[in-house]
């Protein structure tokens, strides 16, 4: 098992991760509020990263309505545990179960009917379009004034009803987060992976190898829209308050895939790279703005954008092809 | 017969492509399909391999219908096929690209691994193994073709012009290697090619299409004297 895992992961990478792993778990006994605070939401985009990435960088096949899957999680477990009192643990399946659906919807009409490419994208867009102008409407979640959970000041951690204190989520997050990441090692080396990969790379050539893309390509939907609905889940108990409006904007599905494009499409430590940076670049430059006295409107966002740019220009495949390289090198010069 | 293709037509917007094309290929056989450019070779084989479906006509594979079946399940029914215009993954490595193929024949990722280890070994590009296929030379990549296509474990193997672009040495090594397959596996190939010596080496039968219509089937000796195929192929100096 153990071996299975650590299959074609170079020793160092596997220490490194390994002592990662152990920092992180170690680190809450020692950060303060806002360090926990911004890791959580690194966490999140790792973790949403890596179930874009499955269909994106594995089976090449790009969403731009991801934000559909972390809305639906996100009022399906809480819709759920408001009107119903429904533990997000039972919860999260009902989510799991809609935003499944939902990708099998999109999936069906596109790979039916041959929708690909930036068709498709389109496609996924009007997906989560609708769903925002729908549920903006839907009077029993709230519509646009929004869906609130109760915040009680709990004095422990409810972990049946994810009610308690960051340091929870945080765990939480980052459980998810290995979660998915073991999980995606797993399948890359499994059969489905290599069908996907191939499917990426000539739709053609792998049906004539025997692979039944229709299905194989509804299967990577299925299952991104089911781990993004995940990351929708603790996002509505971490935050508390649902608007249509913002859960399910495009632009919410576009912050979403800027880590695995950033951190490197296709590979499986990418969206964490990118997750990190992007939070650790946003966090910089707030403080340097601070430091600096401006307090321009939009100049943070200006310099996010040019940093994004600088990197897709160098760095064309993403931020960790080119790491491992330099990390790949280094182990080779130590003989 | 192993395979058998019974009066099909296909059109293409009133262009006819193949009319009435019959033949078989019988178990264990080599048999070449060949003819002038746009006689409907390839054509043929994208009807048998379900990327094309034809407008008539039915083709039998082992006894079974085949005729409108996806790409997938005509491979997984045992025809594995290459294209003309070569379609290797490039993103993934050479042994990479053999393991999609070997996993249509094997019941786990390891033996799927093993088995293509071996197929790149027979095909000369073990040193290569761990290369992108985007790196490779076409010769290169043809023959990862017929890797790919080899290890899914056909009963039928169909190349469509594998050897163009080979130098002839690498020609005579493709010979070799397909006619040792034959009679080492039994397995049954058809190909198309226009390499006559290729052609004329491997095949123990040979179709000849023109404007979609089968004009000749035979042994490659008869085929060479049959005045069409002179006339519309082969051209007199080749006799």
């Amino acid at each position: 098992m153990i071996a299975f895992l650590t299959d074609g992961v170079p020793r160092r990478g596997l220490r490194l991760l390994a002592g990662l792993l152990v920092a992180l778990l170690a680190l809450p006994l020692a950060a303060g509020d806002y360090l926990i605070t911004v890791l959580i939401g690194v966490f999140y985009f790792a973790y949403v990263g890596q179930a874009w990435n499955i269909m994106m960088g594995f089976a090449g096949q790009l969403s731009l309505g991801h934000a559909l899957y972390v809305g639906l999680g996100a009022y399906a477990s809480a819709a759920l545990y408001v009107h119903f009192g429904v533990s997000p643990w039972l919860g999260l399946w009902a989510a799991m179960a809609s935003s499944a659906a939902a990708g099998a919807a999109i999936g069906f009409l596109a790979f039916r009917f041959g929708v690909a490419g930036v068709y498709f994208a389109i496609l996924t867009i009007a997906f989560a379009e609708f769903a925002r102008i729908g549920f903006d409407h839907w009077s029993w979640l709230g519509g646009s004034a929004g869906l609130f959970l109760p915040v009680a000041n709990y004095t422990g951690n409810d972990i049946l009803a994810l009610r308690g204190s960051p340091t929870m989520f945080y765990y939480a997050m980052l459980t998810l987060t290995a979660g998915a990441f073991l999980l995606c090692h797993a399948l890359l080396r499994s059969r489905i992976g290599y069908a996907w990969l191939a499917i990426r790379e000539s739709p053609d050539a792998a049906q004539a190898l025997g692979i039944d893309v229709f299905r194989c390509k509804m299967a990577a939907v299925m299952l991104s829209a089911a781990m993004t609905s995940l990351g929708g889940v603790l996002f509505a108990f971490y935050y508390n308050n649902l608007f249509p409006e913002q859960i399910f904007h495009i632009s919410r599905s576009i912050e979403l895939i800027l880590g695995p494009i950033i951190g490197g499409i296709g590979t499986l430590v990418g969206p964490i790279v990118g997750a990190l940076l992007l939070s650790a670049l946003a966090e910089a430059l707030s403080e340097i703005m601070r430091a600096l006295g401006v307090d321009l409107p939009g100049i943070k966002q200006v310099f996010y954008g040019l940093s994004l740019l600088l990197v897709v220009m160098f760095l064309p495949d993403g931020v960790w092809p080119a790491l491992s390289r330099w990390l790949g090198r280094g182990r080779r010069g130590q003989g | 017969m192993l395979l058998e293709v019974d009066r099909i037509c296909k059109s293409f917007s009133g262009l006819r492509a193949l009319e009435d094309v019959s033949f078989g290929v019988p178990e264990g056989s080599i048999v070449g399909l060949i003819g002038p450019n746009g006689a409907g070779k390839t054509t043929c084989f994208d009807v048998i391999a379900g990327v094309t479906r034809a407008d008539g006509g039915e083709v039998r594979f082992a006894g079974t219908r085949i005729d409108g079946w996806r790409p997938d399940q005509v491979c997984r029914a045992g025809i594995g096929r290459t294209f003309q215009l070569v379609k290797p993954f490039a993103g993934l490595s050479v042994m990479e690209n053999v393991i999609v193929g070997a996993l249509n024949a094997c019941a786990s990722v390891r033996e799927a691994k093993v088995k293509a280890k071996g197929i790149i070994e027979e095909l000369g590009l073990a040193s290569k193994g761990d290369a992108m296929a985007a790196s490779l030379t076409l010769p290169e990549r043809k023959r990862l073709e017929v890797a790919r296509a080899l290890a899914t474990g056909p009963r039928l193997l169909m190349l469509d012009e594998v050897m163009a672009g080979l130098r002839p040495t690498e020609t005579d090594q493709m010979v070799a290697l397909l006619r040792e397959l034959n009679a080492r596996m039994g397995l049954t190939i058809l190909l198309i090619e226009h390499v006559m010596r290729a052609v004329m080496a491997l095949s123990r039968a040979l179709i000849v299409l023109h404007h979609g219509h089968v004009i000749a089937t035979g042994t490659p000796a008869e085929v060479t004297l049959n005045p069409a195929v002179l006339d519309c192929y082969l051209g007199e100096e080749a006799v």
